[in-house]
């Protein structure tokens, strides 16, 4: 494997994407949101139980790629408890750090665990599906009704 | 004309002398050498190109071919007595026979210059499909369309409140003749059919199908986009209505392609769109169209585009269509054996009459992570739903990965892909 494809399909990623974790559909979701990539039919349906303006609870399920499954699955990790805006501010950081916007590989501390994504940022084709569920998310905290999809987004 | 305008083509396997010959490795190296884009490393790997049944790769022929009418002939054709614009009208009126000539048809009235394959069927669906079809109607198609050949009959559908049948597919990704046969009914005013299926590679039974729809009096459309680059095309031994297919998939440049379609139909049609070049004389009170093929054909065309076409088609011809439908036969098997026999591996697609392509999903690697790993050997493939979502639908997969092949592939190129799956399975063993 060379050093790009080492860095893109680093372990934790691997191991995520074998067994995602909150892949479930939570019986008291009070939103949710469909995702779909129409380049490659990637699917992901974002389920969260909000408490107020706090994530209490969040989980995906859906159909992708290793770097979408992992991706999904360490957003829920990331979220839980987080508030809405702390939520977009980490999409916000992690859209740059999977684009190779420099400044935030500088912050990637701040993303924790997920910096573990800059390795897409070599990867230009795979960036959408790094960002999927992150898309979906946003979509299921704005109430969205009509599924998002990559390819009608804003760039973030 | 009854003459065999293009010996090369009607070398049939009946005839001793006109068997065709599997292209000897020394040959398919020369081949190769045709191809300046092949000679290029791709992150740092020699580029193994099996993504062709998306474009196929430019021999210099066509490259140079185009080079040439800029630097020599560029002018609007059919409209100036200028020594340029004589050239390059000619070069195009040149180009609209070699058509004619591959494709056996009987007039260059009968082949339309449009964009591609997609444009061709949009073209029958607006202007043929608008005036025969109405409430009530039936449009035919089969399981296996790409959405080039299913979205511009929705779209008729709607608008004619008609209804889009859909003739099924079996196991092995082989039309069901008997359910195709059933569904002609005396609502059905069109049947458009795929020849070869992108996604699978399915050669359909199209004489029979053709046959069958002309039964009943239906006029049949084939989407010939797979098709054409992989071996001999007949319209008149088809018999078939239209034909489409684009320029790019059979080593011409994008952004052209062609229409065939029967005389008596097009000349009945109403024209698709209006402009220049596809009058032959207009006042406020009322226009008068140009004849066949030019009133389908509104503004400049792609002048270039078609003499490229043109040039790609003449070095289809010199290396001969059989052959390289051989040639290819004979890399379709042998991919199939290596791939089909990894462990893990499922083709997709496994028809008795299959050409160009093998589609496949490997078991606990997503088609998308293949992709990516075999494009960091060098290797392009095409991975996805190939434009053909209700294919993947039937087989139950949300994607595949497709390796597609083209004259200048060798075994070599299969031995890559196997070592790549190979590799991408330890990954995610």
């Amino acid at each position: 494997m060379t050093a790009d494809l080492g860095e893109l399909y680093q372990e934790v990623i691997l191991e995520h994407s074998k067994a995602p974790r909150n892949y479930r559909k939570p019986a008291d979701a009070n939103q949710e949101a469909e995702g779909y990539n129409p380049l490659c039919g990637d699917r992901c349906t974002v389920y969260i139980n909000m408490d107020g303006n706090a994530i209490r609870d969040i989980a995906f399920q859906g159909s992708g790629c290793a770097i979408s499954r992992a991706s999904a699955s360490m957003m829920t990790q990331m979220l839980k408890g987080k508030t809405k805006e702390e939520a977009a501010e980490l999409f916000e950081q992690f859209h740059r750090l999977v684009t190779g916007e420099k400044e935030s590989v500088e912050k990637a501390s701040e993303l924790g665990k997920l910096a573990v994504f800059s390795g897409v940022s070599k990867f230009p084709a795979r960036v959408k599906c790094a960002t999927l569920a992150w898309h979906t998310l946003q979509s299921a905290l704005e109430g969205k009704k009509e599924p998002v999809s990559t390819e009608t987004e804003s760039s973030s | 004309m009854t003459t065999l305008a293009n010996p090369v083509k009607f070398s049939t396997a009946g005839s001793a002398k006109g068997a065709a010959q599997t292209i000897n490795p020394l040959d398919l190296k020369k081949i190769r050498a045709d191809f300046p884009i092949l000679a290029q490393r791709v992150h740092g790997r020699k580029l193994v190109y099996l993504d062709n049944a998306a474009t196929s790769q430019k021999p210099r022929a066509v490259i140079d071919a185009i080079v040439r009418y800029y630097e020599q002939d560029n002018a609007n054709i059919h409209r100036g007595v200028h020594a340029l614009s004589v050239r390059a009208t000619e070069a195009h009126d040149g180009a609209r026979e070699t058509v004619r000539q591959f494709l056996n048809a009987g007039s260059t009235k009968e082949i339309v210059f449009v964009r591609g394959a997609t444009e061709a069927i949009n073209l029958v669906a607006q202007s043929y499909g608008r005036e025969h079809v109405g409430a009530g109607d039936e449009v035919l198609i089969t399981a296996m369309e790409h959405h080039s050949n299913i979205v511009p009959w929705q779209i008729l559908c709607e608008e004619k409140c008609a209804r889009l049948k859909v003739a099924p597919i079996d196991d092995r990704g082989q039309l069901r003749l008997d359910e195709f046969a059933r569904l002609i009914g005396p609502r059905t005013k069109i049947v458009a059919v795929t020849h070869v299926s992108n996604a699978l590679g399915t050669v359909n039974p199209l004489r029979e199908m053709i046959e069958l729809a002309h039964e009943q009096g239906v006029p049949v459309i084939v989407d010939g986009a797979q098709a054409v680059p992989h071996f001999a095309v007949d319209v008149r031994a088809l018999d078939c209505d239209f034909y489409a297919f684009s320029g790019h998939k059979v080593y011409g440049p994008t952004g052209i392609g062609v229409l065939y379609g029967k005389a008596a139909l097009l000349d009945a049609m109403p024209p698709y769109q209006g402009g220049g070049d596809m009058i032959s004389s207009v006042t406020f009170e009322k226009t008068t169209y140009n004849s066949l093929p030019h009133k389908f054909e509104a503004g400049t065309p792609d002048i270039a585009g078609a003499i490229a076409l043109g040039a790609a088609l003449d070095y289809v011809s010199e290396l001969g269509i059989d052959n390289i439908a051989a040639h290819e036969r004979e890399l379709l098997d042998y991919a199939t054996e290596k791939v089909g026999s990894l462990p893990g591996v499922r083709l997709i697609g496994t028809a008795d009459e299959r050409v160009g392509a093998l589609s496949f999903v490997v078991d606990s690697v997503h088609p998308h992570d293949l992709g990516t790993i075999l494009d960091r050997e060098g290797i392009a493939i095409r991975t996805g739903h190939h434009c053909a979502q209700p294919v993947m639908d039937r087989f139950g997969v949300p994607a595949t990965a497709r390796a597609s092949f083209a004259i200048y592939n060798c075994r070599e190129d299969v031995d890559a892909l196997v070592n790549g799956i190979r590799a991408a399975r330890e990954v995610f063993a």
